[in-house]
């Protein structure tokens, strides 16, 4: 998919076709939803910068009871320790993604891709 | 997303409607500045909402700490389970002045 925000409904709506035959209640979906919705942003925003010509790959697994996001892109390496949460203590716009990722999946993780340049989101979620 | 602005008792009701994401968060984002720039109360009607994402969550933040800032009132109305699980995701439940129907936001002003 190219890395657009005006891409990201269809993207959504990909998503919640996707699992919802997997057995996910809708809570579980919108928030898988959600995740995927908000690491798009962060990789059109932060790793592509907003260049439009910039593509994501996404694809979802299941496995057993959970399943399994992986989203890659092809921006120049991303340092995981400044994807973090950020404390929400501050009552400030701006930098919520991150938290809303971690509180929708049980995981996300980067993951180092074998070949190709870019950085690789690894997302799980137990169905329920 | 759509949105529109009318005046109701003297507040400022902005509603919008469909998803509230990143492609028209600058839009969400310049309607509910403007808004609060009148220097009227405002309140939000999130009925409508099917999607909102961080991005239009931060336009809430922004809009109702400039209205702290011009003394102006600013709360949500009729936020749905979607939005509401957004902004307790968020810890914002607690912060937004949440009105359960936009009767009772006009009542509380």
């Amino acid at each position: 998919m190219a890395a657009r925000v005006d891409q990201l409904r269809k993207i959504r709506d990909a998503v919640r076709e996707a699992v919802e035959p997997c057995g996910c209640s809708a809570e579980c979906a919108a928030d898988i939803v959600m995740a995927v919705d908000e690491a798009c942003q962060n990789i059109i925003r932060h790793a592509y910068c907003d260049d439009p010509g910039g593509a994501i790959e996404l694809e979802i697994e299941r496995c057993g009871e959970e399943l399994v996001v992986w989203l890659r892109d092809f921006a120049p390496e991303v340092d995981p320790d400044e994807v973090k949460p950020r404390a929400l203590d501050e009552i400030r716009p701006g930098g919520l993604g991150t938290h809303l990722i971690h509180e929708t999946m049980d995981s996300a993780d980067f993951i180092r891709p074998e070949s190709g340049g870019g950085n690789l989101l690894r997302m799980v979620k137990r169905i329920r | 997303m759509t949105h529109s602005v009318r005046e109701e008792r003297g507040v400022l009701v902005v509603s919008f409607q469909g998803d509230v994401d990143l492609e028209y968060s600058p839009k969400a984002r310049r309607v509910l500045l403007d808004s609060v720039k009148q220097g009227r109360d405002v309140l939000v009607d999130l009925s409508s909402v099917s999607y909102i994402d961080s991005s239009g969550v931060a336009n809430l933040v922004e809009a109702f700490q400039l209205s702290r800032q011009t003394g102006t009132g600013f709360a949500l109305v009729s936020v749905n389970a979607a939005a509401l699980r957004v902004l307790q995701l968020a810890r914002l439940d607690k912060v937004f002045t949440i009105h359960a129907s936009l009767e009772e936001g006009l009542d509380a002003g």
